[in-house]
């Protein structure tokens, strides 16, 4: 199946043809009313909206396919297992990896991390080692290895933040050192929107010889992902971030890497054989999928690749870098607004926080929501950057391949009416 | 306009919010409480200056939304001259209100009855409650005669959380 955004003419396709509004009119959703106005749905980083063909591809298989995976000898068995590890050579093709054994399905990039946490941390991480995260990672990339590093003794160190959000690399070498023995960073912020330099990062530790392990959940949606340009060991992201179901997630790994790890979950499917003296486990991807997994949902993961890579991922990369230097041009001419994060579009994503000097995040997306416009606010799990920030929470807007200049007209309008309505 | 929203934000809380009360430091602080809503990040300091069983003088100062802001001002507007046992039933009433459990509401309630649109956003009683919680938090600590400072949150989660 392929979507109406398909350039079908085979084209290159220049960013002025990248056709919002016929993507708008392929997501249901956006039709809807939010109390008497028109969706203007800015929280993309939390979310995204589904396309009709993904919807479509859910009910279908439903309808049609249903049946547990891997283990039937039946047609809809094959039907079902056919349209799950389709999905998942697809998505071992949409970030460049020629091994699908590599590409473990998750419920989400947090799960994926967590894998990584159970199933290497446990058994790699020593007393002294040092663990090195950023001061802008999400609590999915911050809890599980804070927590490992406090059952085991591990000293957790932090590559801090410049006053303009990019990660400061001036001490790098204090920091990322021979007693490094896992760097865990987010390709892109949640909070600050910054891209992060994952390769050169990468490199720096795999020349003490730690792993390397990228959270992709707020880059993978917007960006080419290359894995082998990246080079790192184990990279995680969110099926639903990017047109995608809930409940699906991605964690690639290294094959060796993944063949040396314990499973992360035990029960059906991870197993080859099963005895009470001995169980010999599945091979790699299944033997950290253990149990049903969200059928339904994976499957329909695959028409979202599909949609996304019509469009192109490279002309997603531009639309939202020419929209997001808009928001940030017409959010900085209403006086007293704070953003957070780079200014500059290279070096950043398409999630804008920022704050009113009197009006708390709470307040304005209340009021957003009242005239249709749906952001985030609060501190968007992630605590320790908040700190840092000074802040307690921000308000998000974040941006997507269905968002317009208009979108941005709208909440550019409404935040002027809420001053108003404050009466501040 | 919304009505909805209208109906959280009205008119007396906007006034609230703009030009809190309570503003000014009690001369002797024989209750102090502070509280906080985590996951909002609103912020609530009080102190309380007590003449025998009546609190004479009351300071607060909030950082946070319109709701937990406006809150806090009615709580200092109200309470002060009252009696112990007549702010611990009013704080009771306030609860009620705010959790839409059914309660006679007295007639000197005054602008906080104007809080009672916060019901239609869940997650904004908490907002509305975290005067209210640190205040009675605070008294508890004076009655059992622990000097000093008592922290409370919302949402600790150890019996005290308000949804």
């Amino acid at each position: 199946m392929s979507t109406d955004a398909a350039n079908k003419t085979g084209k290159p396709v220049t960013l002025d043809a990248f056709d919002t509004e016929r993507i708008k009119a392929d997501f249901p959703i956006l039709q809807e009313q939010i109390n008497g106005h028109r969706l203007v749905y800015l929280d993309n980083a939390a979310t995204t909206q589904k396309p009709r063909v993904v919807i479509n591809a859910l009910i279908e298989h439903y309808r049609k396919n249903n049946a547990n995976v891997h283990r039937g000898l039946h047609t809809l068995a094959e039907r079902s297992t056919e349209g799950f590890e389709r999905t998942r050579a697809h998505i071992a093709r949409f970030i460049n990896v020629p091994d699908t054994g590599e590409v473990i399905l998750t419920k989400g990039a947090t799960e994926a991390i967590n894998l990584v946490t159970y199933g290497w941390g446990e058994h790699n991480i020593k007393p002294g080692d040092e663990i090195v995260l950023t001061e802008m990672e999400h609590h999915a990339n911050f809890v599980p290895w804070v927590t490992l590093a406090q059952k085991k003794g591990a000293v957790i160190r932090r590559i801090p933040i410049t006053v303009c959000g990019h990660l400061d690399l001036s001490d790098i070498d204090k920091i990322i050192t021979p007693k490094t023995k896992l760097l865990a960073l987010c390709h892109a912020s949640n909070v600050l929107g910054t891209i992060n330099q994952v390769a050169e990062l990468a490199k720096r530790a795999h020349e003490f010889g730690a792993v390397v392990v990228g959270d992709g959940a707020q880059a993978a949606p917007h960006m080419t992902v290359d894995i082998q340009q990246l080079g790192v060991d184990f990279y995680a992201f969110s099926a639903h971030k990017m047109l995608g179901p809930t409940g699906v997630g991605v964690l690639w790994g290294r094959r060796e890497l993944l063949e040396n790890m314990t499973p992360f979950n035990y029960g059906g499917e991870m197993i080859r054989e099963v005895g009470y003296e001995r169980i010999t486990f599945n091979d790699l991807p299944w033997k950290f999928e253990a149990g049903t997994p969200n059928i339904a949902d994976v499957v329909a993961f695959d028409e979202a690749l599909t949609y996304l890579e019509d469009i192109g991922m490279d002309r997603i990369r531009a639309h939202e870098m020419a929209l997001t230097k808009y928001a940030l041009e017409r959010l900085s001419e209403i006086s007293g607004i704070e953003i957070q994060g780079p200014q500059d579009v290279e070096s950043r994503g398409a999630a804008i926080s920022f704050t009113d000097p009197t009006i708390h995040p709470h307040d304005i997306s209340t009021f957003l929501d009242s005239r249709g416009i749906a952001i985030r606010a609060g501190h968007h799990c992630a605590q320790p950057l908040m700190r840092t920030l000074g802040k307690v929470a921000t308000a998000r807007a974040s941006l997507y391949i269905y968002n317009t200049e208009s979108d941005i007209d709208a909440l550019y309008d409404a935040l002027l009416e809420m001053r108003k309505y404050f009466g501040v | 306009m919304s009505s909805n929203l209208d109906d959280m934000y009205r008119e007396i809380i906007l006034d609230h919010f703009r030009s809190p009360r309570g503003k000014k430091e009690v001369d002797r602080a024989d209750i102090s409480s502070d509280g906080q809503n985590p996951s909002c990040g609103d912020e609530l300091s009080l102190q309380v200056e007590m003449d025998h069983d009546v609190l004479k003088d009351v300071h607060v100062s909030c950082r946070g939304c319109a709701i937990s802001v406006a809150s806090a001002s009615m709580l200092a507007e109200t309470i002060k001259g009252k009696s112990f046992e007549e702010v611990k039933a009013l704080a009771e009433t306030v609860k009620k209100m705010l959790k839409g459990e059914p309660t006679e509401l007295p007639d000197d309630l005054g602008d906080i009855e104007a809080l009672q649109g916060v019901r239609q956003f869940p997650v904004r009683i908490k907002c509305a409650l975290l005067a209210w919680v640190t205040l009675v938090e605070g008294m508890k600590s004076y009655e059992n005669g622990h000097a000093g400072h008592t922290t409370v949150s919302t949402e600790d989660g150890n019996g005290k959380t308000e949804k």
